[in-house]
């Protein structure tokens, strides 16, 4: 084999992506080397068990998927604005929708939200970290290899081509032969075991972890969203790790699962797939719903409105979700009787989700709203969503679906849900934990740029498109040289721009804040309600010197009343905290190599790579590490200082 | 945290760590469930659909599957037996059910070997048909677990050698014991939902 077969040539777009890929690694290597920091990655960030750093890694890397996926669709929005200039060929389009999709939705959204998790719920329930630390540690690496291992398929070997939703027989060996869509199913593998051990492990950690006194309907909302996400992903993503390794045994082994030769079921892959993936978008949405209701909250000044409604509707639509797959085929042959079942549970699910609305109406409803970004964030959320769910509930009349199908329509709901649900949660989420986090805020106006120029772009861009499917445009297309189509498809272009735009005023907003932006003292800049707040900022590594006692909701409210803080002098005790370690990234390094070698099929490369992972699992089943205490000395050195007493 | 630790009860849900990684293993195994009732689907899906391979029926033979059963369970009993010896503090008797658990596993796994080279020899792999597909990678991913669990066990016993009953390992060989019965529980649905159908059918 020479290396021409390896790497992807002949297009000028993907020389371009090799040149930059090796111009901003040597970068990269160079920084580190000059400024004498690899010392300092390896000990702080690579090793990390902490929760807050494994959060921000999350974070960082979902920012920079964004980035990706975001080129993505701009160069499907040029190709579609401009069919005459044949800026991708038909190859290259499906590849780059194939990508921006999976990219979207498993290594930009789930991580993002995981992100936010990671560093908030601990905080929220007043635990000092996650019940399996070191199993945090090789969830993120697993979903972060998992994510290189498919983003380095542009330029080695080639990307998959089959869309997101890799239908059989298409994604087959006989129909997408070579590497491609090996690098799919390898990467969500990977990336998939991560999420399902940080499912578990976050349930456990809420489950019983909770500072003393705090009951089950305590909980923050956003705690609550994570639990119910963590149920669904517990219980979803194990049928999507069948369903690749179904998929990867046909292709690499022969088996027949989905082939018609061997009397296998093409079909039968949809099922699964949507088995997984229509509870897939709850695992996005809930925590997004989290997220906004403790924005809202806040910036209203008001308790949330039917707390109680919130949960139970979360935990009705986590059921719910497992019970309306079919709806994502319903052209596909199954007969009225299935088509209607499935129509009306999906019709179900707006229900508890119209409950929810008009909560976060009410809480809004005679209160001083505060007009921040954080909760510009989630007021446009309210309306942008709506009309997400609205024509999700036309979708959903199995009947008018046959109108719908796989045309724009499609494509404008789920972008209307996908981002004014979870893009501006993950947004609003950021910039209102920012100053937790980082220990300033994001500069406001700027971030009122970044807000308008990205609400209005998504709009411009979004909105056209159900007319374009009501027209009869079919999504996953490259040319439209149709006039019709031509004009709302410029328009539509023209918003993705304008989306491009705020996000890098976004991104921009970041850096000027590192900048500029005021230090935070206080460590409550909003006046939260809960617990996250009560930490002094920046957050010592062992998050609380002392644990609350809690009763009641939004308890950070009567604590400040009291004048109770995290820090009793009296009651100070040592702390017991993990160890850092190397492992998990060697761990999943070992993994990530078996998954390529897999996905060149080089089988006796993979076993190495396999044992490696299986040994340094046995390393770690002999590793005693109890971790180590921290004294009182040290923590009355620690809080003082950044308490400023 | 020694603030956590009981003073009473088995060694294993003495401290918060203990109890934490039980439940964190309960929880994953719900998430076995899902994965093996999704296996389960597959093949029941794909039943009949044999091609021009022998149908089940025609290979199935009990006297095999019968004797795997039998070394399964027994395997499942002895792996109780161990954890009551642990229970009552006997590192000997604890150490000496688990290899014999171990090796009842071993048998079994030479047996499921020898029975999927059978199949081979006769005409059904897992390339021959969609049927066979879903036959071997339902029943080889039992088998996988199986040799997985047997690798763990031989692992927890050297630490058993090395540092005795401590809340550690009683926790680890605990944890393992439910993934034994779980495999157990798995097998008897194989058991009774491929091959007693299997050869009805
Ligand atoms: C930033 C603005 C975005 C723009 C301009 C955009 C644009 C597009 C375009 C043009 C397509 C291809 C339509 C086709 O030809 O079939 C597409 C598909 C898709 N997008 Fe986006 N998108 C954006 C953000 C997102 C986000 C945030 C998500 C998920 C969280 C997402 C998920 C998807 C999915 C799942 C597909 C389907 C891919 C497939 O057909 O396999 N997109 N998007
Ligand atoms: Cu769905």
């Amino acid at each position: 084999m020479n290396i021409t077969d390896i790497l992807v040539t002949g297009e000028p777009l993907i020389y371009g992506a090799m040149v930059s890929i090796v111009l901003v690694s040597t970068a990269a290597i160079f920084l580190l080397t000059y400024f004498k920091r690899w010392g300092w990655l390896w000990r702080e960030w690579l090793t990390t068990v902490d929760h807050k750093k494994i959060g921000i890694m999350y974070i960082l890397s979902a920012l920079a998927m964004l980035f990706r996926g975001g080129m993505d669709a701009l160069m499907m929005r040029i190709q579609l604005a401009f069919p005459g200039l044949n800026f991708l060929d038909a190859q290259h389009y499906d590849e780059i929708f194939t990508t921006h999709g999976t990219v979207m939705i498993i290594f930009m959204a789930m991580p993002f939200l995981i992100g936010l998790m990671n560093i908030i719920v601990p905080l929220q329930i007043g635990a000092r970290d996650f019940a399996f630390p070191f199993v945090n540690a090789v969830s993120f690496w697993s979903f972060f290899f998992g994510a290189m291992l498919f983003n380095i398929s542009f330029v080695i070997g080639g990307s998959p081509d089959a869309g997101w939703t890799s239908y059989t027989p298409l994604a087959g060996a006989a129909m997408s032969p070579g590497p491609g869509q090996n690098f799919y199913l390898m990467g969500l593998q990977l990336s998939g075991i991560g999420t399902l051990a940080t499912g578990v492990n976050l349930m456990v950690t809420i489950l019983k972890m909770r500072a003393p006194g705090m009951k089950l309907f305590h909980m923050p909302i956003f705690t609550w969203s994570t639990l119910v996400t963590c149920f669904i992903i517990v219980f979803a993503f194990p049928i999507l790790t069948v369903a690749l390794a179904l998929m990867t045994i046909d292709r690499i082994f022969g088996s027949q699962f989905f082939t018609l030769t061997g009397e296998g079921l093409p079909m039968m892959w949809a099922n699964l797939f949507w088995m997984w993936g229509h509870p897939e978008v709850y695992i996005v949405i809930l925590p997004a719903f989290g997220i906004f209701s403790e924005v809202i909250a806040t910036f209203a000044r008001k308790r949330l409105f039917g707390y109680h409604a919130m949960v139970w509707s979360m935990i009705i639509i986590a059921l719910l979700s497992f019970l309306v797959w079919v709806h994502h085929f319903f052209t596909m042959g199954a007969g009225a009787f299935v088509n209607s079942v499935f129509s009306v549970s999906t019709m179900l699910i707006a229900v508890p989700t119209g409950v929810k609305i008009f909560n976060w109406l009410a809480t809004l409803y005679k209160s001083k709203i505060e007009f921040t970004v954080a909760n510009l964030w989630a007021l446009a959320f309210i309306p942008s969503f709506v009309i997400g769910g609205v024509t999700g509930v036309m979708l959903g009349m199995a009947a008018a679906d046959f109108q719908f199908h796989n045309s724009y329509f499609l494509i404008a709901h789920f972008h209307y849900v996908l981002i004014a649900g979870t893009v501006f949660a993950c947004f609003a989420g950021l910039v209102f934990w920012y100053p937790k986090i980082f220990g300033h805020k994001l500069n406001e106006r700027i971030g009122k740029w970044s807000f308008w120029l990205f609400l209005i772009g998504f709009h411009v861009c979004f909105f056209p498109q159900y007319f374009l499917g009501l027209d009869g445009m079919p999504r996953r297309i490259f040319i439209t040289r149709i006039e019709e189509w031509l004009p709302l498809n410029v328009i539509s272009t023209v918003g993705a721009f304008g989306m491009g735009l705020g996000f890098a005023v976004f991104v921009f907003n970041i850096y000027y804040s590192y900048r500029y932006s005021e230090r935070e003292k206080t460590g409550d800049p909003w006046n939260g309600r809960t617990l996250e707040w009560a930490t002094p900022t920046p957050i010592p590594f062992y998050n609380f010197a002392t644990i609350p006692h809690v009763d009641g909701i939004d308890y950070y409210l009567p604590m400040k009343e009291k004048g109770e803080t995290t820090y009793d002098e009296s009651k100070l005790e040592p702390i017991h905290m993990p160890s850092n370690s190397g492992q998990p990234i060697i761990m999943m390094a070992f993994f990530a190599f078996a998954s390529f070698a897999l996905v060149f099929e080089w089988i006796p490369l993979a076993i190495a790579g396999l044992i490696g992972g299986f040994i340094m699992m046995g390393v770690r089943s002999f590793d005693y590490d109890e971790g180590y205490h921290v004294e009182v000395d040290e923590i009355k050195r620690i809080e003082r200082s950044a308490r400023g007493l | 945290m020694s603030a956590h630790e009981l003073k009473t009860g088995p060694l294993e849900y003495r401290t918060q760590e203990g109890r934490m990684s039980i439940l964190g293993f309960w929880i994953f195994l719900g998430a076995e469930v899902v994965l093996f009732a999704t296996l389960f689907a597959t093949y029941a899906v794909l039943f009949g659909r044999t091609a021009d391979a022998p149908h089940p029926g025609e290979l199935f033979e009990i006297k095999t599957t019968l004797i795997m059963t039998f070394l399964l369970l027994t395997s499942s009993f002895t792996c109780g037996i161990a954890i009551h010896e642990m229970r009552r503090g006997s590192l000997k008797g604890l150490m000496t059910w688990l290899i014999i658990t171990l090796l009842l596993g071993l048998g079994f796994l030479g047996f499921e070997i020898y029975e999927f080279m059978h199949y081979a020899h006769e005409g059904a792999t897992l390339q021959s048909s969609a049927f066979w597909s879903g036959f071997f990678v339902l029943a080889g991913t039992h088998g996988l677990h199986v040799t997985v669990g047997t690798g763990w066990a031989i692992l927890l016993l050297i630490q058993l050698s090395r540092r005795g009953l401590t809340n550690v390992t009683n926790r680890k060989v605990f944890i393992i014991s439910l993934y034994w019965h779980f495999l157990d529980v798995v097998w008897i649905f194989i058991f009774t939902g491929i091959y007693l159908i299997g050869m009805v059918i």
